[in-house]
This record gives structure tokens, sequence and C-alpha cells, in this order.
């Protein structure tokens, strides 16, 4: 006897959306990446002119002098759309929790000398207005930005960089023992003291900027350029010598949040150079600039933190120069 | 090796702490503040103290991280399982996908661009409060449109009318209704935008979506609808919390802000509720099983919840928008006119209408007796017999369509108790006659002329030739909708055919 087991087969008529697969090939399936990032921006029709901003409609190429055939070519080698963003991170931060309880169990923060403490205080501290400054710029970058592709990993970023902020809170509350003053000073010391200025000045300045890939350029590139590596890798280096390890473990989350962001900000600089050479001498003209700008920020800072300012600023801005021309400049 | 090194700790309570966490903002010197904050200001509304409008949400970063994860974590757990078992076959009926077409291409575009609006308030206030809480609903909003997109992906594969959502969201005629809401938010001022999108349509109008949605999908067997809808109700509860902090920070700040908030509150409320028409066409028409009528459901949401709320926000000199009147004279009205509107003009629209069959219509007569047997149901028996005839009616002509709201003149004088009449308005403005379908967008359009006189109006579009060409299969071409496949008659659709298939009815 034989059975009969009806089945029906069932057979998808498409594997993907019409937009998606006119990018990825017919047939093909997408991914949750793909699927959650590829044109999802409004492109045309718009119905009226923004009143904040009446010269560009609401989504609009020319908010940058940076021209693209196509702006989904900026995609993101994380692959981040929200659901792998925020499984990612929830990873980061049980690292990065369970180096801060390994700190406060171990009484870590004992054992460091009182001097490094208030080094970190007065020049580490204060860059939770850094942070704060480049989650706005990041905010703006999404909010001006042209198309999903870079503008969703804008928001992404603009997340972490208030993260960061919150992390350097922590580290300032910590050594503190939860004496809130240590804030005040530091935003007192971002506001006023001799050492912060030219960053505050460059991040001030940043501010008011129109074209957004220029302001990308200012902060995620050449600003967190030099900010990111003489803070938290040359200047931590010293510290560990000098009885500082806790703090290399309470920016753990900073530290490898810069090396991870740094594989897409390097792509969206060598995809916007490769585009055309316009783009290429824009992107060079904005990196010199700002590089003046950054290096001289950075100095100020290096003078009361490593032990030869000049030179350690001089390496990173090698080593970003470097960086930057394998990504398509000449600088 | 450690001695008696534990010292007693400071104690932060969780509301300072949280305030430390986000107070980060300064005043700028080497820039003036009205520059780097250009937006605030031109609106008219006074804020003495910013620090006033606290973050409602009070999450850090590596809560919400963790949160967030682990949520969105079961999400997929279940949107991987209704794909891998086909859940798409346990839906009460092939009909009910055209309530998930109405909702990725109406509604999921309004997420992104909640997205975009979100990330740019939380750029343009002053207050470091809002800036915080607005960037955690830009992110939550990024967040819906992907979650969305990812679970109506499976039924993209199997039925059509899904496929080219965001090109027919930016170019459908019908699709101009929800598109022009969300662009005059946006292109509206940062107070305004928030009382447009986080007061009035997610305080006061989301629950007429989200809720019958839902539900909706959950009478019908739409497990993957059903769970990223409860997926984001934890994100919609802290989204309507800022709105309603929103609002009240504003009239709290200065009484000469009264005023410009009422205007905005009329004028969004009215706009939300003339973008819900087509919601109110998707409870009663497009569910096989409704679990509420449109009627119930504008009563109990905003007839009962809603007029508490505006008790509560009297003491500041708010009253109930006059358009109130009007929504609750249509109540009886609304869902078939619209569905009537989208029958009739089904030729171009990228999915599938039907006269609702006899059970159908005894369920709209019980709902709603004083109006569908009189006026609506005869007009479905005509339509079916012509139907039976060979004759299905399809509208040759395009429609009328107001200057603000973008729909079709489909509504009636039924607030002056003539419900056959079509409301027809209109106004002059620089020598040009403009048309509305209500006093309401009339009064939107004259308080702000220089907005309104730009709106894109699909069929004055195509008959200036800016949509493909002047005939229905150009213009259809230019939408990218196929002809036959994606739009007319479920009856005789690849959808019900396969839906056939699939119960082994063919």
């Amino acid at each position: 006897m034989s059975l009969d087991i009806k089945s029906i087969d069932i057979k998808p008529k498409r594997e993907t959306f019409g937009h998606v697969e006119r990018r990825i090939g017919e047939g093909k399936m997408a991914s949750r990446y793909e699927e959650a990032t590829f044109d999802i921006q409004p492109v045309a029709n718009f119905h009226y002119r923004p009143y904040a901003n009446p010269e560009f409609e609401l989504y609009d190429q020319n908010k940058t002098s940076i021209k693209m055939e196509d702006w989904y070519k900026f995609l993101d080698p994380r692959q981040y759309h929200y659901a792998s963003y925020v499984t990612a991170r929830a990873k980061q931060q049980e690292v990065a929790e369970q180096n801060f309880v390994f700190v406060e169990k171990r009484n870590m923060l004992d054992v460091m000398p009182e001097d490094i403490k208030q080094e970190i205080l007065n020049y580490v501290l204060p860059l939770r207005h850094y942070e704060w400054g480049a989650n706005m710029n990041n905010l703006q970058l999404c909010s001006e930005g042209y198309g999903a592709a870079i503008t969703n990993a804008y928001m992404f970023h603009a997340e972490d960089r208030l993260g960061n902020a919150q992390y350097l809170t922590r580290i300032g509350l910590l050594l503190s023992e939860n004496e809130p003053a240590v804030l005040d000073d530091a935003k007192d010391k971002w506001l006023n003291d001799e050492a912060w200025q030219p960053l505050r000045k460059a991040m001030e300045d940043s501010f008011v900027l129109q074209d957004w890939f220029e302001l990308h350029i200012a902060q995620n590139v050449i600003f967190d350029g030099f900010i990111h590596p003489l803070v938290f890798d040359k200047y931590e280096q010293e510290l560990n010598q000098r009885g500082g390890t806790a703090q290399t473990m309470m920016t753990e989350f900073i530290t490898s949040w810069n090396d991870e962001s740094a594989k897409w900000i390097d792509m969206t600089v060598k995809v916007a150079a490769l585009e055309r050479d316009e783009n290429k001498d824009l992107l060079n003209q904005w990196c010199k600039k700002y590089i003046d700008i950054a290096s001289n920020a950075a100095l100020a800072i290096a003078k009361n933190i490593v032990n030869n300012p000049e030179e350690t600023v001089n390496n990173i801005q090698e080593q970003l120069v470097a960086r930057l021309n394998k990504n398509g400049l000449n600088l | 090796m450690t001695m008696s090194t534990q010292k007693r700790k400071k104690r932060l309570n969780m509301k300072d702490k949280y305030k430390y966490m986000t107070r980060l903002g300064w005043e700028t010197t080497y820039q003036d503040m009205d520059d780097v904050f250009p937006e605030d200001k031109f609106e008219g509304i006074k804020i003495h103290d910013w620090e006033a409008w606290e973050d409602p949400f009070r999450m850090t970063m590596d809560a919400y991280w963790k949160y967030q994860g682990e949520k969105d974590k079961k999400l997929y757990v279940i949107i991987d399982a209704f794909a891998q078992n086909n859940g798409q076959k346990n839906i009460s009926d092939a009909r009910y996908v055209s309530a998930l077409k109405l909702f990725l291409t109406g509604v999921s575009p309004l997420e992104y661009q909640a997205h975009r609006g979100f990330a740019n308030i939380a750029r343009a206030f002053r207050g470091d409060g809002p800036r915080v809480a607005c960037q955690m609903q830009a992110i939550d909003e990024l967040r819906h449109v992907q979650t969305q997109i990812h679970t109506l992906s499976h039924y993209n594969k199997y039925f059509n009318g899904f496929s080219e959502w965001a090109h027919w969201h930016d170019n459908v005629w019908y699709l101009s209704v929800p598109k022009s809401f969300f662009d005059d938010a946006r292109a509206a001022g940062p107070f305004e935008f928030i009382i447009a999108i986080g007061f009035s349509f997610e305080y006061v109008l989301t629950n007429l979506l989200f809720v019958p949605f839902m539900s909706g999908a959950a009478y019908n067997g739409d497990m993957a609808t059903v769970t990223f809808g409860f997926s984001a109700q934890s994100d919609e509860a802290r989204h309507m919390t800022l709105g309603l902090q929103a609002i009240k920070f504003l009239l709290e700040q200065d009484p000469a802000n009264v005023p410009i908030v009422q205007k905005w509150i009329d004028k969004w409320t009215w706009r939300g509720y003339k973008v819900l028409g087509l919601v109110s066409a998707m409870m009663d028409y497009m569910l096989p099983d409704s679990p509420q009528s449109w009627k119930e459901a504008w009563e109990l949401y905003f007839e009962q919840n809603t007029v508490a709320l505006f008790k509560d926000l009297e003491r500041y000199g708010i009253t109930v928008p006059d358009c109130a009147a009007t929504i609750k004279a249509e109540k009886d009205h609304i869902s078939h006119q619209v569905w009537m509107t989208l029958y009739t003009h089904n030729a171009a629209a990228p999915f599938h209408t039907w006269i609702p069959d006899e059970k159908k219509m005894d369920w709209l007569s019980e709902k709603y007796p004083e109006t569908f047997d009189k006026y609506y149901r005869p007009v479905y028996e005509h339509w079916n017999k012509l139907e039976k005839e060979g004759k299905r009616y399809y509208s040759e002509m395009l429609p009328q369509l107001c200057q603000t709201c973008q729909l079709p003149m489909l509504a009636t004088e039924v607030e002056k108790g003539e419900p056959t009449q079509i409301a027809h308005r209109h106004t002059m403005y620089n020598n040009e006659r403009f048309h509305f379908c209500s006093d309401h967008c009339q009064d939107i359009f004259e308080n702000e002329p220089e907005k309104y006189i730009q709106s894109w109006l699909p069929v004055h579009q195509i008959f200036q030739g800016n949509c493909g060409g002047a005939t229905l299969p150009e213009v259809l071409k230019w939408y990218k909708v196929e002809f036959g496949q994606d739009n007319l008659d479920y009856v005789g659709s690849q959808d019900q055919k396969m839906w056939k298939e699939w119960k082994g009815e063919a």
C-alpha cells in the first residue's frame, strides 16, 4: 500500500523587492542588511520646501559639493541595520560592564597614583563634551545627508558617540567616588582651560558647517583621527607604564569601537574619492584644512599628557595621512 | 594585598545619575548659539528654561543597547519561524494581504520619515534633555521601518503588490496622502514637527492606527505582523510619553506659546485624521475578520481617551480642535466612502479591491445601522450586478484632489445633514483657484498658502504630462505597477488563484 501524502510545493514568485533586485541581480536572495538599506529614503516628488532651508528639497543631493552617481555605493562594511547594530553593541557593552565590575571589585583605582587620576580628570573627562559634539555632528549628518546607506550609519555613529560620552562620565564618577563636582570641573576645563580651547573652537566651528560631507571629513575622519589615537592609544600606553592600567580597561569600549568604526570611515573616503576626481580634490582640500586645525588642537592637549608631544602628534598625523592616501587621497 | 581600602562612596540616585550621563552640552562662545541652533526660534515659540524639558526615557546607551538587543533577538526568531513554516498560509484569507500592502507602502515609509525628522530635531533643539530623547526616538523609528520591511519581505515573495513599495510611496497617486502629511511635518519648524508627529500623531492618533492594525493581524492569523506590532509597542509607549512631555513643556514655558500650539493641534489632528481615512477602509473592508469597526475605534480612542487628555490640557487654555465635531459626524460614512473610491479607481492602485460579501455587508449593517443599508449597500448591490454581467466598474476619470490633504473629493456634507452631497470648498490665491474637501483643509491652506500652493498633486501632475504619459498604461508603467497583476479586482487575481491552490480549492 502506498501512502499519498499531499503537499503543496510553494515556490516564491520573487526573492526580494524590485529596487533591491535591480541592485543585486535578478533571482538573488537579499540580505537583511540590503533590504533594510537600499532605497528606503524618499527620492522624488517632495511636496513642500522646508521653512528652515527653502533653498533645498527635503532630501537633496546638492546639500554637499560631493557628487555621486549613486549614493547607495556607501554601503556599510559592517552591514549594520538596526538589529545587527544593537546586537553588536549589546555584546560590547557587556564586556565593558565586566571591565568596570573588575576594576571596582579589585579596587584597581585605589592603587592608581593620584597624579594619574587628576590627569585623567583634567585631560580625558572633558572629552565627554567632545563626544557630545561629535554626537551632534553625526545627528546633523543623519539629518542632512543623502541616501540611507550613509545616513543610517550616521544614526548608529551618533548613538555610539553618546555612549562614549556616557562611558567617560562613568569613569569620572568612578575616579571621584561619585563626586559630581568633577564633571563641573571638567566642563570648566573644556570651557576655559587653554589646552582645550583649540579643540573646542574646532568643534564649535564645525557646528555651523553647511556642507555635510565636509562636516563628515572634519569630525569623523580628521578630528577623531587625531583625538582618539592621542588619548585612547598613545596616552594610555604611557599610563600603563605609570600604573594606570585600570584606565585602559575602562576605555575598552571606546577603543574597540574606534577600530571598528575606522573600517566604515575608510570606506566612505574611498568610495567618494574613487567616484570622480572633483570629489578627490575636494576631499584633499578639506583634509588638509582640518589636519592643520586638528593637529594644533591635539598638540595643545598632548603637551599635558605625553612625553614627546610634537613627535606623538606628528606620528599620529603620519599614520592618518598614510591611511587616507591608502584610501585614495594625495596628502 | 588590599587592606581596608573600601571607602564609603557617595550614593547617586537614578535621576541624578541619569542627569550626569546626559547633561553634556555647553554655551558656545566661538560661534553664536543662534548660529549653532538656527532652527528653534523662527516659529515664534518662547523658551525660558530648556532644563525643564527632561528626557522621559531616562535610558543610558548601554541599557538601550542591552534591552533593544534582547527585544530584537526575540522578534527575529519569530520572523524566521514564520518564514520557515510558510506562515502566510495560515492567514484568514488572501484578501487580508491588501491591508499589509497598504501598510508597507503607506505607513512604513512614514516610519523612515519619522527617523530622519527626529534626527533633525535632536540636532536642532538647544536643550540637552530633548536632544537625547529625540535621538532615542530617531533610532527607534529606524528600527520600525526596518523590522516592518523584514517582516513583510516574506509576503513579498508570494504576493503581488509589495515589490515596489519604495517607488510607489514616492509616486503613486493615493500614497501622496501619507507622503504629503509627513513632508508637511518635515518641512515645518522643529516645534511644529514635534507637535505634529510627537503629540498629534503619536499621542492622539497612533492608537487608531496601531491597535486596529495589530488586532486585525491577530484576528486574521498573521502572527508575524502581530509580533512586530507588539515589539514596537514598548518603543511607542516611550514616544507617546515624549509627545505629551513636549506639549506640556511648550505650554508651561510661556502663555504666548498657547495660541501657536493650539493652531498646530487643530491642523495636525485634521491632517492625521485624513491620513487615517485609509485605515478606516482597511479596518472595515480589507480585514476578512474585523475585530472592531472604524466607528467603534474612533469612539474609544478619540471620543473617550483623547477628550480626557484635552480636559487635562484645558488648564493651559487648550481646547478640543473644532474638527473633532466634523470627524464625529463623518464616523458613520468615511470608511465606506474611502473604500468605494479605492474600488472605483482600482485600475491605478497596486492592491486588490472587492465588493464585500453578504456576511461582511451584514456586519457593516450591524456596525453602521444609521447609514450602511441606506446609503452604501444599494451601491454595492448595483456594482455587484454589473460585475456579474462582466462589467466590473472601473472609473476612467481622475478624481479632483484636495489641495491640502490630497485625498480625492470623496467626503460629503454629513455635518450639514446632506450625506450624498460632495463637500467642495475653494479659495482664490494669487489669481489661482484652489480646491478643498472641507472647511478644515481650506483653513489650513489659508494659514500657510505659500506652503500649500507647492503641493505635488498626482492628478495635476498626470495631466501636465509628468507621470509617464496621458494614458493609463503609460502612467502604470511609470508607477512600475504591473497591470492585471498588482491591481484590479481580487476575484480573478493571481493572489486569489495562488490562495485557492494553497487551500486545495483550485
